[in-house]
């Protein structure tokens, strides 16, 4: 077995638009898929939009710079995550395949194990 | 050197290469130690068989071979055993359809290296290179030769995409029937890409590349072997025999290029187009039909055409019509264009391939000009038609290719 990441990319702006409706329909997905996805899952969140964000670049001269927002500027951001086990690329697929996203989309980055 | 064994080494180089591999792989669970059991089992059996003889059956020997060193290899890494990632399902027992073969002493796990290096997760390219390399023995150098890369470019995409096997997990196993027809559709469209390279290379002065049509083939024929009942395969190998048949009659003795209506049928492989056509029947005896038995059926129809250069255009183009209802390409669409040409007439083939002008999948491609030159040039538009030649000599990087359309424009009388 081994761990995967999912992360959840999607358009904030889209999000931030939706309508009420859309918004409870897709936390009800999320739930749905939390229940079926049940003995896979090892963790997940929603976050907060990335406005609310901080970025810390360790700088040449061994001090910290902070910064205001996102990592890197692009129309998705993370919005969220889970953590899912599995046997194979395969059988993480289907689950990942399975995420709720209607804004966006999700990557599936296999954990590298701590030695 | 003895040359009848260095012979029988290299013939099993060809025939043997993938079984080998895969042999060690499922033992070694890791493809970059299976590939150095292979080389190893290769290295031994010229020196071996220049002593006592090529064995009875040569393959058994090297699979013998490559999994006793892969049981070295997995005895040295269980002392100093780290987190090395191994293919998944790599020790699984049995391996889903295609493990069969009686006669022989240990299962063929062909199918599930090529259905691992073929993974929809891994980039297009780097499954073909892979596929290359892994099942039919091809050097990094000539993989990059075949795909107009530089050698060290070829290597990091092959080192980038057994990474990602290894760290992502991708299985080394058969898909299950549920996911199979999709699965297989990506493995196919490898072989039929190589097929095509070799068909007309892309580039250079020969027209074709004997050796990728060979692997193509051998592949096709593989896949045929350990997936019997899937139409999709049998499409697949019947549309490559049927083309492939041609190979001897696509240019003249100088070298110079033949229409297929100019060439001649008696140089077609014989045996090719009977198997072909057989395996092109079986294929469309199930419906819906998918990709590669329509493209069969097309082949078949040019290969049974009544006189040379003279098929049945209505049904090509009917074919052509369900094909692009099912796969939508522009390449698709383009060969549409010249099926309506041909059967009814240049004015409606000019104004089904002008359609495609816009298509940004066919600016680049040499065969829309191409193909609207001879449009132009049967309804007397010279002037015009010249202008296409030129566009396509722009494009076309195949010196056969090129000589051919140059002769085509200079053959166009001149404005008086």
């Amino acid at each position: 077995m081994a761990e995967y990441m999912v992360f959840i990319w999607d358009d904030e702006q889209a999000w931030e638009h939706a309508d009420p409706g859309t918004v409870e329909q897709t936390m009800a997905a999320h739930r749905a898929f939390m229940t079926r996805h049940a003995a896979a899952l090892r963790g997940g969140n929603r976050l907060h939009p990335s406005g609310v964000s901080t970025s810390i670049r360790h700088t040449v001269d061994g001090g910290v710079a902070v910064s205001d927002g996102a990592f890197a500027e692009t129309k998705e951001v993370i919005g969220g995550y889970y953590l899912i086990e599995a046997a194979d690329l395969d059988e993480a697929l289907r689950i990942a395949a399975d995420v709720p996203a209607p804004f966006g989309g999700v990557e599936l980055r296999p954990v590298l194990p701590a030695s | 050197m003895n040359p009848v064994v260095a012979a029988a080494v290299a013939d099993a180089h060809r025939t043997e290469w993938g079984r080998v591999l895969a042999a060690a792989a499922r033992l070694t669970g890791d493809l970059d130690a299976a590939e150095e059991c292979a080389q190893d089992a290769y290295a031994d059996a010229l020196a071996s068989w220049t002593e006592h003889g090529v064995p009875d059956r040569p393959g058994a020997w090297l699979i013998t071979v490559a999994r006793r060193r892969a049981m070295d290899i997995i005895r040295r890494r269980d002392t100093l055993r780290g987190k090395l990632p191994l293919l998944a399902g790599h020790d699984d027992v049995g391996g889903g359809p295609g493990t069969a073969g009686e006669d022989e002493a240990f299962p063929d796990d062909r199918l599930r290296l090529i259905f691992t290096c073929c993974h929809p997760t891994l980039a297009p390219d780097a499954r073909v290179a892979l596929t290359l390399r892994l099942l039919c023995g091809l050097t990094t150098a000539e993989v990059a030769s075949a795909f107009l890369t530089s050698e060290p470019t070829m290597a990091a995409r092959i080192t980038r995409a057994k990474k990602k096997i290894a760290a992502a997990r991708i299985p080394y196993r058969v898909p299950g029937p549920g996911e199979l027809p999709e699965r297989l559709a990506a493995v196919l469209d490898v072989v039929h890409l190589v097929f095509t390279t070799g068909h007309t290379a892309p580039a250079g002065p020969a027209l074709q590349r004997r050796d990728l049509a060979e692997r193509a083939l051998d592949l096709a024929r593989m896949l045929r072997l350990l997936l019997p009942d899937q139409p999709a395969v049998a499409g697949l190998l019947a549309l490559i025999l049927l083309t492939d048949a041609r190979r001897h009659a696509r240019t003249d003795p100088a070298g110079r290029l033949l229409r297929l209506a100019e060439q001649d049928r008696a140089r077609w492989d014989p045996g090719e187009i009977s198997e072909g056509l057989a395996l092109a029947r079986e294929a469309l005896r199930r419906r819906p039909y998918t990709r590669y038995p329509l493209m069969a059926a097309i082949a078949a129809t040019h290969a049974t055409a009544p006189a040379p250069g003279a098929p049945d255009w209505a049904q090509i183009l009917a074919l052509y019509d369900q094909l692009i209802a099912i796969w939508p390409s522009p390449i698709v669409a383009l060969n549409r264009a010249i099926a309506v040409g041909e059967a009814h007439g240049p004015a409606a083939g000019l104004a089904a391939l002008d359609t495609l002008a816009a298509e940004p999948q066919l600016a680049g491609y040499h065969y829309l000009p191409a193909a609207r030159a001879e449009y132009l040039r049967r309804l007397d538009r010279h002037e015009e038609a010249r202008l296409a030649y030129d566009e396509a000599l722009l494009l076309a990087g195949n010196s056969t290719e090129r000589q051919f359309l140059a002769t085509r424009r200079a053959q166009l009388p001149h404005a008086t």
